[in-house]
């Protein structure tokens, strides 16, 4: 039976009883059950409003007409509309004279940015300083040339890839097949001892890499070792190592060889203008020349 | 006679279990043997040990004579004090897991190298997902359900053993899985990771379960069927189809852990986030309201606020939730159509969600001033309102404006546990404190004070988690779309990411006071049925009045 109240204001429970639980009768709560109602009132409105009940032929559309679809291509054609005119001036000047134009040069540089920070970042960092086997893009080394046109280059066909057959290309020999373990040492040393950075590992040995570097590298890397950016030979004087400049990872260079990969970024995958942009954004970094 | 007959048909019986599980130790021996992948071999291992350690037990019982003793005037409740253990270790070693990836996603040296493949995030995450959900919660709702459709029915479980094999029967899912997860066997299914031969065996452990529970019900000696049993049932029957629907897939091989989804695309998508969503919706809604509408009211000695708003909120939010998986698809191939009904379906759940809130905290109403002096009410207190939180927050962020900021950020990550570890994880606290005392026959708990400390110690880390995961994943959502003035996106994701890492390192703390909490707990309890006072047993069938 419904327990009567006991105090003044308790209402009366429902009579059962389960383990010694109960259970009042109380209504449901109106604020609860309004909101509830306008809860179900809107979501009839908004389900004729948009896009929701599937038909047999297709769902209703809505009366809004709206399409997640079509807001996005809307999207990209008021945002390409707004930039069409200076897309179109950035494909067609000389790629020297972009950064004489101010509007254009700043244009260039940020949406370079974005297409940098999307296509580029993952292997040359967010902030284009590199890490080891893809190189910093911020300092006045550059494998192939650091001009407007060899960045330019560089970015449209890539290197060493199978896909743009006018890719940059170059393959250093794998000297492991080639010379004798005691060579590969002295030219090691000798390749050390032309670092500002490292200090030869056995001084002795120096003198006699040198002819072997003069014999096996110097068709490419040059008789001083300053390198050949029409071969992408890294210059090896200077303080800056792709790979590493220690011992163990030269000798590993030397023996193995590197074969680094870029792909292309022109054809189907950027405008000429994104290329244009992301080239002059590369070459403002710092080190463009 | 009588005895001597019974013990005729226990060893009938036994026989039969004997021919079973050596078939089955065997079959697990020739699959052990035509293995394909490593997963696979250590599972079939697994099976073939298990099959022929109960071999060897149940042969050692066989012919010893079973005095017949009549049970069914005492409630079942074993397999509720295995459960709770389950439950504790569970948890314990799930927090574990959580917190040990919140730290590897800020150090990311955590991934070491030599465990590569094992013990890395992508392996470890699913193993966490799955030891707090399914161990811990899973193990919580068989366990509570098992104790309160008992008491709730005044009647003993139904089935006689078949309880035994539903709580044994889920641990080794778990174990499958667990092992599956770290060797490399997986559907990429969120939160329906196990392979196709767990799906399986969860199959017939989950009708078990159904059975057991449903013939407790037919069984009882009330004649309404109390609000928690709506609860559970509903939960354990929608998991069910759920679990096979979402499972649908056609193994390459008997002898290998891979299989093929019949879904392909997105009507692949679709499915997997119907079942996610809902795994969410019975699982950790509907299955731990169960647990809410019998220990509230138990613990503060109070009637619940109102049978009406039970019986509506519930037929509403088991009508509506089913329907609102799609708005975890939104901006994806899923059609327009889809996406909308999800969102209009999530919205109007709102108040059928907190319809459990409000009957909840008003019937803790009367009993505020518990507050003060029972701990367990205010791990009560604070689950409710966890859930009603999230409840707010999950439709919001259904809301395709709103989803367009929040969505693949840790918002999501944020929201999912403020309701795991506030509403999930305190209320199966709250109701494990409860059990203790009285499924060891204890006078109290151990210690109300260490209680106090887990409770202060969870919210804190809740608090930590919930809010570092706002901060970063908003953070992250607006870096995502921050343009420059020419209309170009400004961040790398790689800069969103350096970014979030304070927020990582907080919620990576939030995780050690949780599990702290945790272990507080663990031993509160162990030091309960070691220590504290005996009383005499009270597990007797309660007669219908």
């Amino acid at each position: 039976m419904a327990r009567q109240p006991k105090k003044k204001n308790e209402v009366e429970t429902t009579g059962h009883e389960w383990d010694g639980i109960e259970e009042y009768n109380n209504p449901l709560p109106r604020w609860w059950l309004w909101i509830f109602y306008a809860c179900i009132v809107w979501g009839i409105w908004y389900t004729i409003a948009y896009p929701a009940w599937p038909m047999v032929q297709g769902a209703t559309k809505g009366y809004l007409g709206w399409s997640t679809r079509a807001n996005v291509a809307e999207e990209i054609a008021t945002a390409e509309a707004a930039n069409a005119e200076i897309n179109e001036r950035l494909a067609s000047v000389e790629l020297t004279a972009i950064a004489d134009d101010p509007e254009l040069a700043g244009y260039a540089r940020s949406a370079g940015e974005a297409v940098f920070k999307t296509w580029c970042a993952q292997c040359h960092g967010s902030g284009a300083a590199g890490a080891k086997g893809y190189p910093n893009l911020q300092d006045d080394a550059w494998l192939w040339g650091g001009t407007m046109e060899d960045i330019h280059y560089s970015i449209a066909h890539g290197i060493r890839n199978e896909d743009d057959p006018d890719a940059r290309y170059s393959e250093m020999p794998a000297y492991g097949e080639i010379l004798e373990e005691p060579q590969i040492e002295q030219v090691v040393n000798y390749v050390m001892s032309l670092s500002p950075t490292y200090e030869p590992q056995d001084a002795s040995l120096v003198a006699d890499g040198e002819e072997i570097f003069l014999d096996n590298c110097a068709a490419c890397h040059g008789d001083d070792g300053k390198g050949d950016i029409f071969q992408g030979a890294p210059n090896l004087t200077d303080a800056i190592w792709l790979y590493g400049g220690d011992y163990e990872t030269v000798k590993e260079t030397v023996t193995n060889s590197r074969f680094g990969v870029m792909p292309p970024m022109g054809g189907a995958q950027l405008t000429e203008a994104k290329i244009r942009a992301v080239a002059t954004y590369v070459h403002q970094l710092g080190g463009g020349e | 006679m009588g005895a001597v007959t019974e013990t005729k048909g226990r060893n009938m019986t036994n026989y039969f279990k004997l021919i079973v599980l050596g078939v089955i130790a065997l079959l697990a021996l020739i699959a052990a043997n035509y293995a394909r992948d490593l997963a696979y071999l250590v599972n079939a291992l697994t099976v073939a040990l298990v099959a022929a350690g109960l071999f060897i037990w149940t042969l050692r019982k066989t012919d010893e004579p079973v005095p017949a003793v009549d049970l069914s005037g005492q409630y079942m409740d074993g397999v509720v004090r295995a459960g709770v253990i389950a439950t504790a270790l569970w948890g314990v070693v799930g927090f574990l897991a959580g917190t040990f990836i919140a730290f590897q996603l800020a150090f990311p040296v955590l991934n070491f190298d030599w465990a590569q493949g094992y013990l890395n995030f992508g392996r470890l995450r699913p193993l966490h997902t799955s030891a707090v959900i399914f161990a811990f919660g899973g193990n919580a709702l068989i366990a509570t359900s098992f104790y309160v459709v008992q008491r709730t029915s005044a009647a003993r479980l139904w089935g006689g053993n078949l309880a035994w094999f539903v709580f044994w029967g889920y641990q080794l899912v778990i174990v499958l899985a667990a092992t599956g997860y770290l060797l490399g066997a997986t559907q990429s299914k969120e939160y329906a990771e196990p392979e196709w031969y767990v799906d399986w065996w969860l199959t017939i452990v989950w009708v078990a379960y159904l059975a057991v529970f449903l013939g407790t019900i037919v069984r009882r000696k009330e004649r309404h069927i109390y609000v928690a049993n709506w609860f559970y049932l509903s939960f354990i029957l929608t998991v069910a189809m759920l679990h096979i629907v979402n499972n649908l897939s056609i193994p390459v091989s008997v002898f290998g852990s891979k299989s093929v989804q019949v879904f392909s695309g997105v009507q692949d998508a679709m499915v997997q986030w119907w079942y996610g969503h809902n795994a969410v919706g019975f699982f950790l809604t509907a299955g731990f309201l169960g647990m809410m509408y019998y220990f509230v009211p138990k613990q503060a000695e109070r009637p619940i606020y109102s049978y009406k708003l039970s019986i509506v909120h519930f037929w509403a939010l088991i009508f509506i939730y089913i329907w609102a998986g799609p708005h975890h698809l939104h901006y994806t191939a899923l059609p327009d159509w889809a996406s909308t009904l999800g969102m209009v379906f999530s919205i109007v759940l709102w108040m059928p969600s907190w319809g459990g809130m409000i009957n909840g905290l008003m019937t803790l109403s009367g009993a505020w001033d518990k507050l003060r002096t029972d701990p367990i009410i205010r791990m009560m207190v604070i689950s409710v309102g966890f859930y009603g939180m999230s409840t707010f927050e999950g439709p919001m962020m259904s809301i395709r404006a709103v989803n367009s900021l929040s969505h693949y950020t840790d918002w999501t990550i944020g929201h999912v546990h403020s309701g795991a570890l506030g509403w999930n994880g305190m209320i199966t606290f709250g109701a494990l404190y409860f059990l203790v005392p009285r499924l060891w026959n204890r006078e109290r708990l151990y210690s109300l004070s260490l209680v106090s400390w887990h409770f202060w110690l969870a919210t804190i880390g809740i608090i930590l988690y919930a809010a570092s995961m706002w901060v970063t994943g908003i953070m992250e959502g607006l870096m995502w779309r921050e343009v420059d003035a020419n209309g170009f996106l400004v961040n790398a994701f790689a800069d969103t990411v350096a970014a979030k890492l304070p927020m990582y390192v907080v919620r990576g703390l939030g995780g050690v006071l949780y599990i702290a909490g945790a272990i507080i707990m663990c031993y509160n309890l162990f030091m309960t049925v070691k220590r504290s006072p005996a009383v005499e047993a009270t597990n007797s069938v309660v007669p219908a009045e």
